[in-house]
């Protein structure tokens, strides 16, 4: 049976915001922005700081490419407002190496050919940081089931799984 | 996205008098629901309060024996929270069983009741659907409908409730702390949320000046025989075609009680008060458990493609029993159903 669609309805005319002053202490650099209140985390270091290594993936929370660690925490940077995060600490892939030398999740992501076309891989990367962080995963399974938020289209999860227990025991 | 306000909330009485000032204005805290709604044009607040400043972060001992956990507690917090682990199993089993790990760091507890349907009509602007705009009709009812409801589901609307941990705070009979204009009141948790009859915009029993507070837990925990089953068409971060919270109070082989609610097959979790009391003094056998089953899904409708929904609780509903009878719990990581 025919059904008529909705008539989309007319949107009411806000005024624009002004924008809001917040500061993000991103990869350990004290950084201050004036943004648009629906500026996501994600567009703001991406759009607003050039650091264009957090991936945006699906813009849904759906895809894991997006993560980054907020105040030790990783979270899909897609769905957080960055005005909501003033005062927070942001670490991006950019901000895991230290002092010219891998973080040991990079480092085992290329050991295992853990990625194929890459897009996915800084927030695989970030995530697992988090995930060791956390420490309730131990075994390959445990791993696979805290790790489901991310996902990797070229299938590279037995590579990833691989690497990331190589992390584990070096962490 | 779409242009909005944004205002912070000083603490509750202030975000209370916010939204009861602005009835387009919209509470935020987590936000994985919220925004992704923004983004699809299904919400448009005119103004966002993010709440997350509150003080609704505590997770405390209450008097009668209980557990309080603060509206703003992310998800994750309470999965792995001592108190939860050991006392309230069952509730952090539902919630790893959820989402993926990023977005339970990211939601509230406050936020998880307050999300919304993932039925894909209700997202798809373009089709109608009465929950997004009344009156327009249901495209669901003669759609692909094989994650909607079978249960309480009405020619308005049947869509189902997306989530893991309000199924298993209906079956630990939580209660929702909320506070308004006119003070503060508790809603059992089977009273918060609605079934769709004709008014299916309506997901709950939040007054439009209301925030939630806090959810508490009462004293029993069913913490030695109780499971959370989750059936889902992939193994991990997607939404459940039925889930079982099952826990039981066993005298040797004898039921002395019983809690039962199911996930994804309603508006609202599925709990039926009286199929628990028909299990108490019951033997624990999978003919008792079968005689459950089939009392709990005694009205279940199909709406075509998701009749198999039905066969499915059923077999759920025996499997789950079966769990919390044998201390058994389904592994929210090792996915094998035993």
């Amino acid at each position: 049976m025919a059904q008529t669609r909705p008539a989309r309805p007319v949107r009411p005319t806000i005024p624009a915001p002004e924008k809001i002053p917040l500061t993000l202490t991103v990869n350990g650099i004290e950084t201050r922005l004036e943004l648009a209140p629906w500026t996501t985390l994600l567009d703001a270091l991406r759009d607003h700081l050039d650091l264009t290594g957090t991936k945006k993936g699906c813009d849904h929370g759906q895809c894991g490419a997006c993560t980054v660690l907020l105040d030790g925490r990783r979270v899909n940077s897609c769905l957080t407002l960055a005005v909501m995060k003033d005062g927070a600490k942001v670490t991006t892939i950019e901000g895991l190496a230290k002092d010219g030398a891998l973080h040991p999740l990079q480092q085992a992501f290329i050991d295992h050919d853990a990625f194929q076309c890459g897009y996915c891989t800084p927030g695989q990367i970030c995530s697992a940081a988090g995930l060791i962080a956390e420490g309730h995963a131990k075994t390959p399974d445990e791993i696979r089931e805290l790790m489901s938020g991310n996902i990797c289209r070229c299938g590279a999860y037995p590579n990833i799984v691989t690497a990331i227990l190589q992390a584990m025991e070096r962490s | 996205m779409i242009n909005f306000q944004y205002s912070r909330a000083s603490d509750v009485a202030d975000a209370v008098r916010q939204i009861a000032a602005d009835p387009k204005a919209r509470f935020i805290a987590g936000g994985t629901n919220l925004l992704d709604l923004m983004k699809e044009d299904v919400e448009r607040p005119t103004r966002l309060i993010d709440i997350t400043r509150l003080p609704l972060k505590a997770v405390e001992d209450t008097p009668d024996g209980g557990l309080r956990i603060g509206a703003l507690v992310p998800n994750s917090d309470i999965a792995y929270h001592p108190q939860v682990v050991q006392r309230f199993p069952m509730l952090a089993s539902a919630i790893l069983a959820g989402a993926s790990a990023q977005l339970r760091n990211m939601a509230s507890t406050g936020g998880n009741l307050m999300q919304r349907t993932r039925c894909p009509y209700f997202y798809d602007v373009a089709t109608p659907c009465n929950k997004r705009t009344p009156g327009s009709g249901c495209a669901a009812l003669a759609g692909i409908n094989r994650m909607h409801a079978i249960l309480g589901a009405s020619d308005a609307c049947i869509a189902a409730h997306p989530s893991d941990m309000g199924v298993a705070l209906a079956a630990l009979a939580a209660t929702v702390h909320v506070s308004g204009l006119k003070g503060e009141r508790s809603i059992a948790f089977g009273d918060f949320h609605r079934l769709p009859g004709t008014t299916p915009e309506r997901d709950n029993n939040l007054g439009a000046d209301e925030i939630i507070t806090a959810i508490a837990l009462p004293a029993k925990g069913f913490a030695k025989n109780y499971t959370y089953l989750k059936i889902r068409d992939r193994l991990s971060y997607a939404f459940a075609l039925v889930s079982v919270a099952a826990a039981l109070e066993l005298d040797g082989d004898t039921i002395k009680e019983a809690r039962l609610a199911l996930g994804s097959v309603a508006h609202k979790p599925w709990r039926d008060l009286g199929v628990e009391a028909s299990l108490r003094g019951q033997t624990a056998t999978r003919e008792t458990f079968a005689q459950a089953a089939d009392a709990m899904l005694r009205d279940a409708k199909s709406y075509g493609h998701n009749a198999f929904k039905i066969d499915l609780a059923r077999r759920a509903i025996v499997r789950a029993l079966t769990q919390a009878a044998r201390s058994t719990p389904q592994s929210q990581s090792n996915k094998k159903i035993r």
